[in-house]
């Protein structure tokens, strides 16, 4: 395989486990449960992002002709994260999880 | 008997067809015969989910608009991973989001796109349709995240839903 391939392909499973991760830390670390939603739902989008991107390059340079399922995975998945993420917040507004303290502003009551 | 076998979706019928092109190995009969019949029973069984047309999409505006969203996720994920690593708190704030946006397919795609880009979830669209509701995790005041957003995302859409 072409070594410039191979350093893309590195940079980028390298990119996309850093922002899985961070996504992580952000879940643990983050103090209420609206600014815990923000870790988990963005580390997909860029990280998994990233992964897919790499195994196109893969799959490409090493002539397998051009990975259309991962492209799949990927419009599939950035369709369904907002979807996910606004349920989840939607629920947590209805039963009143407690926000951090120093929150601006109140989610509305109908 | 003979209106069941329609399409009421001729355009979402033919994205199911290619996907299931695309996601089964290779084209065969098979593939084609199967991909045909989800074509048509998935626009028959969702019908009632979906909000009536649009009167009018300028289609061609999306790629740009695509790419800018891809560009202002990238950018944006740096700073959401710089401000989980850093050591201070970060300030969260529900903000109230006037819409100018009035058709339903129009505000979810915006609702998407304020959750897809990294700092800000949409968390609620008031019944009447004039407000979402914006959870953002670090936010100065609330005029700049409306400003971002009305700039940003919301005039490009109002220009491709006019």
């Amino acid at each position: 395989m072409n070594p410039f391939a191979e350093y893309v392909i590195a940079f980028l499973l390298l990119l996309g486990g850093a922002f899985t991760l961070i996504g992580a830390i952000g879940l643990a670390r983050l103090p209420d449960f609206f600014t815990r939603l923000h870790g988990p739902t963005k580390a997909t989008t860029l990280g998994v992002g990233a992964i897919m991107l790499s195994s196109v390059i893969y799959f490409t340079a090493r002539g397998e002709g051009i990975g259309i399922s991962e492209v799949l995975i990927t419009v599939f998945l950035f369709m369904t994260a907002p979807v996910s993420a606004n349920i989840l917040a939607k629920a947590a507004m209805h039963i009143g999880v407690n926000t951090m303290e120093g929150t601006e502003g109140k989610p509305w009551e109908q | 008997m003979l209106d069941r076998l329609s399409f009421p979706q001729p355009w979402l019928s033919l994205i199911l067809f290619v996907t299931w092109q695309f996601l089964s190995d290779g084209i065969s009969g098979g593939s084609v015969v199967l991909g045909l019949l989800l074509a048509w029973a998935i626009p028959q069984l969702t019908q009632g989910f979906w909000p009536e047309r649009p009167s009018f999409m300028r289609f061609w505006l999306m790629p740009r608009y695509l790419a800018r969203v891809i560009k202002d996720i990238i950018v944006a994920s740096f700073q959401v991973a710089a401000l989980i690593l850093s050591p201070r708190q970060p300030r969260p704030a529900f903000v109230c989001y006037p819409l100018e946006l009035e058709h339903p397919l129009a505000i979810s795609i915006l609702a998407s796109t304020i959750s897809l880009t990294p700092g800000t979830v949409s968390v609620d669209v008031s019944d009447d349709q004039r407000l979402l509701l914006v959870h953002a995790l670090d936010a100065e005041n609330d005029q700049q995240v409306i400003d971002a957003i009305r700039t940003r995302y919301e005039q490009p859409l109002l220009e491709m839903f006019k």
